[in-house]
């Protein structure tokens, strides 16, 4: 779905100062009907490569495709953002029209697509995230979860391929969080949809195809989350937290328990406590 | 001892009169003991900013009353200004709220407005300023060369300044990463230990609040679900549960060892007391109750 190839990106340098590297060489290559969480701390590049995707920002050295299509050749712009889709953190600067229906239908109408059209797909985007019954509702009255829900519709609108949500739940709290990561997961499930998900927030990274984790522009840790997570001095290292399941399993093994480390969720770290527990 | 903060049936109700009239508090009564690290908690829209814009005087009750000090902070509403300096609010996203050319005079415009003299002033935002974690060459740049982070602690910096006895934050870490997340509540943390004046912190993460307070209070559709420490509130995850906020992944993790028939207490909330907890029960071999 996406690739890139010893991509570079370097953000225009004040006068006289020499541009630094926000990206320094990324290798990606990112499947089709994936769903793939990107972790790193503030500053790590994980916005500035999302941005690529979808060719708001043109690699400044090395190569970047969506579906064989390279960002750099201008003929090809929108068809590349009509394929890929993205859901900022903000919600309240993500939201264009008064009524939610409107908002929804604003890139497609944007897009030149037919009324009867642009009709069906609104209806449709709107019961994917659950927000069919909200349709003539004041964006500015809904909830923080359920405005980036309704921001999510509209780049479903779109009926991309592709959906970037970059910290796209930071600003919601527990229960607006869950409403994004249940809609992200069903919409790469039942419509088969490439899923990119920056977060902070590990455990939204549990249940992922695949883990990356930038680091000053680079690709740090590349797997299954099993296989990131069980790294925990390595996490530590690059200034992030691991999950409390995992933190603790690793508490149990510096004591001489033979648990393993790949345990994530909560379930799965109880029965291997308590399988080491007989 | 008399509470430095004590809330009686404070109800807030905003648009009184109009279709769109709704309590956003509705009768809380607690208080607050000097010294106390309070984490405030709720599901967003719970209450959790109209509550604390009353105990500045930010916002004027509907009904019921605030003491400070054992004093009402609307008895002389013309003195409401002084209960600003002694109760210090940090907004929720103060990043947008900076205005001022540089982070220095950003930083010495509230103690700089209490009066204070210019050695005064310069103290206070020397000293408030370490507390936050700005460096002193921070201090002459403009607030719009510096980063989220460093923004929202230019932010804090400006009301620490004023050296408040109450010190409130309104989701200080909210969109922070987890490092500077940890690292802003570290400073807090070392904050209230330097100076032993009240914190009220307000947050949605109870992962955050329950590595940090000495006792929370949990709000839920304007009212108070419950209050106590840490362990007395994760004792009842699920009524937590079913008010829209997150229990501790370790309290959810010993809940489960308990379904497996382990012997833990289902209200530890920290890694390090489930540890000691299972290398404990090993070692005394009676494994399952
Ligand atoms: N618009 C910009 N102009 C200049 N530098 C930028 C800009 N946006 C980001 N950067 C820099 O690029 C690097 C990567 O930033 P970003 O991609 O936003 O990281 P992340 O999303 O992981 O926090 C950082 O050093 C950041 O300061
Ligand atoms: N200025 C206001 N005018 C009208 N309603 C408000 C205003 N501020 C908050 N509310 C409403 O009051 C309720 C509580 O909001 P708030 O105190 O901001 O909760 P929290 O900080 O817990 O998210 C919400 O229903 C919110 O919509
Ligand atoms: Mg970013
Ligand atoms: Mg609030």
């Amino acid at each position: 779905m996406l690739q890139t190839e010893q991509l570079e990106y370097a953000y225009p340098a004040e006068e006289g100062k020499t541009p630094r590297l926000a990206l320094g060489g990324v290798d990606l290559n990112i499947e089709k009907g994936s769903f793939v969480v990107v972790l790193g701390h503030n500053g790590s590049g994980k916005s500035t490569l999302a941005k690529h995707f979808n060719a708001v920002l043109l690699p400044t050295g090395g190569k970047v495709w969506v579906e064989g299509m390279d960002t750099a050749d201008e003929a090809l712009l929108l068809e590349i953002r009509r394929r890929v889709g993205m859901v900022f953190q903000n919600p309240d600067n993500q939201i264009v029209a008064n009524v939610v229906e409107e908002d929804v239908a604003f890139a497609p109408e944007n897009l030149g697509v037919p009324p009867e059209e642009i009709r069906r797909r609104v209806d449709e985007a709107l019961a994917v995230v659950g927000m069919e019954k909200f349709v003539r509702h004041a964006p500015h009255l809904l909830s923080g979860g359920q405005k980036q829900r309704v921001a999510i519709a509209g780049v479903i609108a779109m009926e991309p391929e592709c959906i970037v949500l970059d910290e796209a739940t930071a600003m919601l709290d527990p229960m607006g969080r869950e409403e994004v990561l249940s809609t992200a997961h069903r919409l790469n499930r039942e419509k088969g949809i490439t899923v990119i998900l920056i977060t902070h927030h590990m455990n939204e990274a549990e249940e992922a195809d695949r883990v990356i984790v930038m680091n000053d522009g680079q690709v740090a840790m590349d797997g299954s989350p099993q296989e990131v997570f069980c790294q925990v001095e390595k996490l530590r290292a690059l200034g992030l937290t691991v999950p409390d399941t995992v933190e603790l399993l690793y508490e149990l093994r510096q004591s001489g328990w033979d648990v393993p480390l790949d345990a994530l969720t909560v379930e799965a770290c109880a029965d291997a406590v308590a399988a080491a527990m007989k | 001892m008399e509470p430095i903060l004590r809330v009686e049936h404070l109800t807030h109700t905003y648009g009184s009169g109009t279709p769109f009239e709704r309590s956003a508090v509705q009768d809380l009564s607690f208080q607050v003991e000097a010294g106390e690290f309070l984490g405030v908690i709720g599901h967003t829209g719970s209450g959790k900013s109209t509550l604390i814009q009353h105990l500045n005087g930010l916002l004027r009750p509907t009904s019921g009353h605030i003491y400070l000090d054992g004093t009402d902070i609307w008895a002389k509403p013309k003195e409401i200004r002084q209960v600003r300096f002694q109760v210090g609010l940090v907004f929720q996203y103060p990043e947008y709220q900076l205005f001022e050319e540089t982070v220095y005079r950003d930083i010495a415009f509230g103690p700089t407005n209490m009066g204070l003299t210019p050695e005064q002033v310069d103290r206070a935002v020397r000293e408030a300023a370490a507390f936050a974690g700005l460096s002193e060459e921070l201090l002459d740049k403009s607030p719009f060369e510096l980063s989220g982070g460093q923004k929202r602690r230019v932010a804090i910096a400006g009301v620490i300044a004023m050296d408040p006895k109450v010190l409130i934050l309104d989701e200080p870490t909210a969109g922070l990463d987890p490092e500077g997340r940890e690292r802003l509540l570290a400073n807090i943390r070392a904050y209230h230990q330097a100076k032993g004046n009240t914190i009220l912190l307000v947050s949605h993460s109870m992962d955050e609040i329950a590595r940090n307070v000495d006792r929370i209070l949990v709000l839920k559709d304007a009212h108070v679900l419950m209050s106590g420490t840490p362990r007395e509130v994760f004792a009842r995850a699920e009524e937590l549960e079913s008010a829209g906020l997150d229990v501790p992944q370790v309290t959810r993790i010993a809940r489960a060892l308990r379904d497996r028939g382990l012997a833990i207490d289902p209200a530890v909330y920290t890694t390090e007391e489930l540890t000691a907890a299972l290398l404990a029960l090993k070692k005394g071999g009676s494994a399952v109750c």
